[in-house]
């Protein structure tokens, strides 16, 4: 690869806070990376883990789930959801050979612009530094093995 | 020459207990064998390879195939029974989704092969050697093995499958129904589970006692503790699938006091079944500290073999992959 790699990293945020959070960044004029592929949905609590591999599954170098702070949730609990669901999935990452350092969950609320630009900064670093994931393209390599297929992708 | 519709059964990487399950239809397979001609079925019945090659393509019916595909040989008999058939039926676990045998895709070939014949403690190999493809004696002769794969693949990962018999084993009642449904000719579309794509709580005899709001103080593993029978497994904090797996295997597990391990596969609206009984697990974790939570979440110890048992060759991760990074 002669390219420069740039990671690309899925990012679901909530509706409430760190959406916010992300339209304060902008509307403040803060610069970040452009590696992140913002997914708003209601509730952190709304990221399903499928969501997190069906990502990494299709080519996606980091996710990062963004919440209100433990206590701001604004269904009461979704955020705590998550950090139970985050942490066994991360072990669970783990087991399939993923960095835990590719999936991140931050609290990061609609008046944190700042945090937010810093995360995204030091996470699309992070894992500039680590390389690609590249999970299609190893899927692919490893389907070399079938020798009479050609009949299914 | 009789117009039975003809059918095979193979087996690929499986422990034989899906051609127990054929058998254990009892005085049902009677009316089974009545109605079809069996044309090919290596683990009760003399037929060869060249005889399947010598058919007509498309002159069997149906054909079930158990196992997941580990070896080239596997491979291409399965490509040679999609050619013969009308239809291919995956049955049981390990055709259906990676089964048992592909929780082997955490590790890889060279390891296991390292292992099984070098490494075990009841392994004597002084000469270190491996399993070779192909070995050409003194005299010149020539003899030939499959290649062993690096990964295991579920029968859909690598020929068009029809339909699918789930479990491990299929229950009598699952197969039945399946092989009726084919000879009469009533099929849902292709490409469905033969079983109802509903949840197995539906039919669960517990399902009075599981909690509308689940909370888990402390998972067990089920030699941790005595179940009580009378209760919902999750109610008592043992991690049960049944939440996230298809129902038609009449509960058995659970009337033997012990918690679903996910055999029939997830329900059709499921694009991971392990991430899927993760968030719902996780999510029932009663502690918001991280320390607490860790704690809980820490009676899980292999999440990977809990939720994916059977369903990791399907899974969208599929195996263990190297991250170079980090």
């Amino acid at each position: 690869m002669t390219d420069k790699f740039e990671p690309r990293i899925v990012a679901f945020f909530c509706n409430w806070c760190t959406y916010l959070a992300a339209d304060s960044a902008g509307v403040s004029r803060k610069q970040y990376p452009p590696n992140v592929r913002v997914i708003r949905v209601m509730c952190s609590g709304r990221v399903d883990p499928q969501f997190v591999i069906d990502a990494f599954a299709n080519g996606a170098d980091g996710v990062l789930i963004g919440g209100c702070h433990p206590g701001d949730c604004h269904y009461s609990e979704g955020n705590y959801k998550t950090l139970r669901r985050y942490q066994l999935l991360k072990r669970m990452l783990k087991g399939f050979g993923i960095d835990e350092r590719r999936l991140r969950l931050e609290w990061i609320s609609a008046s944190e612009g700042d945090k937010l630009q810093k995360v995204i900064t030091e996470m699309t670093e992070e894992i500039r530094s680590m390389g690609p994931l590249n999970l299609p393209s190893k899927i692919k390599t490893e389907d070399k093995e079938l020798h009479l297929s050609g009949v299914k992708p | 020459m009789s117009q039975k519709p003809k059918v095979a059964f193979y087996w690929c990487a499986s422990c034989g207990g899906c051609e127990e399950a054929v058998v254990d239809l009892a005085e049902d397979i009677l009316t089974v064998a009545g109605a079809v001609d069996i044309v090919f079925w290596p683990v009760a019945m003399d037929f060869k390879v060249k005889d399947v090659e010598s058919m007509p393509d498309k002159s069997i019916t149906a054909s079930f195939i158990n196992g997941a595909v580990r070896t080239s040989e596997q491979e291409e008999i399965v490509h040679l029974l999609r050619r013969k058939s009308v239809y291919v039926l995956s049955f049981g676990s390990c055709s259906h989704l990676g089964g048992i045998p592909a929780l082997a895709n955490l590790s890889d070939r060279q390891t296991i092969l390292e292992y099984v014949y070098k490494g075990s403690p009841s392994t004597e190999n002084t000469q270190g050697l491996l399993p070779q493809e192909k070995y050409t004696d003194e005299k010149g002769r020539t003899v030939t093995l499959p290649r062993f794969f690096n990964t295991v693949r579920a029968l859909d990962q690598v020929i068009d499958v029809d339909y699918y018999i789930p479990g491990c084993p299929p229950q009598p009642k699952t197969i039945k129904d399946g092989v009726m449904a084919l000879l009469s000719g009533n099929l849902p579309p292709r490409g469905s589970v033969l079983t109802p794509d509903v949840a197995l709580c539906d039919e669960c005899p517990l399902k009075k006692t599981k909690p509308e709001k689940l909370v888990i103080q402390k998972f067990y593993r089920p030699h941790q503790i005595i179940a009580d029978p009378t209760k919902c497994f999750l109610a008592q904090g043992i991690p049960c699938m049944g939440i996230a797996t298809r129902k038609g295997c009449d509960a058995m597990c659970i009337k033997g006091n012990m918690p679903c391990t996910g055999c029939y596969g997830p329900t059709s609206r499921v694009s991971d079944s392990g991430a899927k009984i993760l968030s719902a697990l996780a999510a029932s974790v009663d502690a918001t500290d991280e320390k607490k939570i860790q704690e809980i979440l820490s009676g899980i110890p292999d999440p990977i073999g809990t939720f994916y048992r059977y369903s990791l060759a399907s899974s969208l991760l599929r195996r263990k992959m190297v991250d170079r990074g980090g």
